[in-house]
């Protein structure tokens, strides 16, 4: 319950192993991560240890960092794309006091490993760069069945056409595509997968990147990936486009833009300030800074 | 890790660390020692030794002490625990014939080979305060133990106890055990796939929540289920854990676990073969967790119902609405993350809703 109590720290270099988890779950950790970027897109199971933290706050993100950590990897972790977020501050500071000699940054550049809930970097990411993303709900078909054993035999069969059921249903109700995110991605041309709560706006950054992607998800304790330069394409009709979320001003007609660096390309937060007006802000604290830090060195 | 400069975040972590430390130290008189959680709440951390699923009652008591009280929590740093031990081995399968026991009543009879044995229950105190106890001191407690060992005469009752059901099956009632050599499903080590064996179904009721598993249990006997239960034995004691010695691998008792064991018959079942006999259902939990016990036996009665008549009419016969359900740990955790920031799929949400109101509204601006 408390992480970041001293007493905590004191403990844990005499009672705790390197990256907390014993051997035999990391191990079993890395061959459920081979087997995921095998298959990809297929939600592979595993036993899901019980981390310090709880279920729901990324602990199948936590289990494939522990599992991937090593004493010379350099670690960043965001919630909502920021750095700050109680809960990623909470992650990282579990990490610095499990996993002596790794480091950890807020760069998106100079990270080798990056935890995320909810957004992928704005920074496109590099080869020698793995995403690792917490996960709620791994599978996309409970949305239309809610019973695993069946799931599991939807998935073999590559048997989607409730998932386009829905989707028909919701252009007839409200002439849109309701998913706001979770939204259901195929992946190298068989599986659907479940993106995690990423919003639209991510998901066109699956598609054959360079970077490695893993989604943890521990309470359901199944581990899948998108392995670098793989299909992983939106699933929608041909006459009805995937669409992103737009962050237009209704007055100006104009894209809204980051009210720090100005920015008019990156996923904004919308919320309202002390007055009580709207204001939008880049979600991905990283992105803003680096482009702060630019432009007052350009000044 | 070296050290990142965050914002924010880890100054407020921190501070509610110090705040929630600050609440159990303020105006709180001594630190409550270990031993008396585990003496004077002994049902309490009874609760936190079988939902953690690591019999270690000296941290179930400090995992009390330092989440406030909380079982959930307290199961819960159990478990955490847990995933840092690497597993060592495994124990024979136990008799619970064996068990060392301090309490046992069967509803089925009215008397039982061996005797009813009330030993220590609420169930027949009148739940009226006790107001003396506002204002106990070390001499009463004294008093009471002196009181208790002073004038009893040595006992002589037996180690072990016949299980009630061994009459039953005797005559024919209930089906005769089949011995089973199956190694157990571990869930520590593989998760639930549907279907899973009993054993999984077993292991995954014997660490749950025990509220869970009494709602879900209550369901099916109050009308959702026709489960109809008889209480045929419930014991609690101690019972000798025997494991195989690292060298001549012949089983050594290495300590005693306390369990509750319940078993209850339901109502007989038309058989396709022979004539219709009793069916059984099996509870068994860390610690002392009567309602656990029976809750469970309940379910996996239920369960097996459904399953062997092939259809599943109500929640507490389903084994997935069951068994991925009744566990504390990952219940809880899932409903306090929900407290966690949700901005990024909130703006999603806002955006798909501006979206189809702006359908909506031009379809009305083209009917009107």
């Amino acid at each position: 319950m408390f992480p970041t109590d001293t007493m905590a720290q004191g403990h844990a270099g005499a009672e705790y192993g390197f990256a907390f988890l014993d051997e035999d779950a990391k191990r079993e950790l890395r061959r459920t991560i081979f087997k995921a970027v095998c298959i990809p897109g297929h939600q592979v199971p595993y036993a899901s240890r019980e981390m310090p933290i709880a279920r729901g706050f990324g602990t199948g993100g936590m289990q494939l960092t522990l599992a991937l950590l090593g004493p010379r990897d350099c670690v960043k972790v965001i919630d909502q794309g920021a750095d700050d977020s109680v809960n990623a501050a909470n992650i990282r500071a579990f990490f610095a006091l499990t996993c002596p000699g790794v480091s950890g940054t807020t760069l998106t550049e100079g990270a080798s490993v990056i935890q995320t809930r909810h957004r992928i970097p704005e920074l496109p990411l590099r080869k020698d760069q793995i995403l690792v993303f917490q996960v709620p709900y791994p599978d996309p078909l409970v949305l239309v069945e809610p019973n695993a054993a069946m799931r599991r035999r939807m998935h073999g069969r590559a048997d989607y056409a409730r998932l386009w059921v829905k989707l028909y249903e919701d252009m007839v109700a409200f002439d849109e595509i309701t998913i706001s995110h979770r939204y259901p991605t195929r992946i190298n041309g068989h599986y659907i997968i479940d993106p995690s709560p990423i919003p639209r706006y991510d998901v066109p950054k699956l598609h054959q990147a360079d970077c490695l992607y893993l989604f943890g998800a521990g309470r359901e304790k199944r581990i899948y990936a998108v392995p670098p330069h793989t299909d992983a394409i939106p699933i929608t009709f041909a006459d009805v486009p995937f669409t992103v979320e737009e962050f237009i001003d209704r007055t100006t007609g104009k894209r809204h833009c980051c009210r720090r660096c100005g920015a008019t390309d990156s996923f904004l937060d919308e919320f309202p300030d002390d007055a009580g007006n709207r204001v939008f802000q880049c979600s991905d604290a990283a992105w803003c800074d680096s482009r702060l830090t630019v432009q007052e060195a350009a000044e | 890790m070296a050290y990142v400069a965050i914002r924010g975040g880890e100054e407020a972590i921190a501070g509610s660390a110090r705040i929630m430390d600050a609440l159990r130290a303020m105006g709180a008189g001594d630190p409550i020692e270990l031993d008396q959680i585990t003496r004077q709440m002994p049902l309490l951390h009874s609760r936190v030794l079988s939902e953690g699923g690591l019999y270690h009652p000296r941290l179930a008591a400090l995992a009390l002490k330092q989440s406030l009280g909380d079982s959930l929590e307290a199961a819960f740093f159990l478990r955490a625990y847990r995933s840092t031990k690497p597993r060592l081995g495994e124990t024979v399968p136990h008799d619970t014939r064996a068990m060392r026991v301090t309490r046992r009543v069967s509803a089925a009879f009215k008397d039982i080979p061996g005797g009813q044995m009330l030993g220590a229950t609420p169930d027949y105190l009148h739940r009226l305060f006790r107001f003396e106890l506002m204002d106990e001191g070390a001499e009463t407690f004294q008093q009471i133990t002196r009181d208790w060992f002073g004038n009893r005469p040595a006992a002589h009752r037996p180690t072990t106890f016949p299980k009630v059901l061994d009459t039953l099956r005797d005559e024919g009632l209930l089906p005769p055990l089949e011995e089973d050599d199956t190694p157990p499903f571990d869930i520590t080590r593989t998760p639930l796939i549907f279907p899973v064996p009993r054993s999984a179904q077993l292991a995954t009721m014997a660490r749950g929540e025990t509220g869970g598993l009494l709602a879900l249990a209550y369901s099916n006997m109050r009308g959702y289920g026709d489960v109809h239960p008889t209480v045929g034995e419930l014991r609690v004691g101690y019972l000798p854990v025997m494991a195989p010695h690292p060298v001549t691998g012949k089983p050594v008792e290495i300590g005693e676990v306390q369990v509750t064991e319940c078993e209850i018959v339901a109502m007989f079942e038309k058989t396709d073969e022979g004539a219709p006999v009793f069916t059984l259902g099996y509870g068994a939990c860390f610690g002392h967790n009567e309602v656990k016990a029976i809750a469970m036996a309940v379910l996996d009665r239920a369960i097996s119902v459904a399953a062997e008549k092939g259809s599943i009419k109500n929640p507490s016969e389903d084994p997935e609405f069951v068994l991925l359900h009744v566990d504390g740990i990952e219940s809880m955790g899932f409903c306090t993350h929900y407290k966690m920031p949700h901005y990024v799929t909130f703006q999603s949400d806002m955006d798909r809703l501006r979206a189809a109101r702006d359908k909506a509204e031009e379809a009305s601006d083209v009917s009107n």
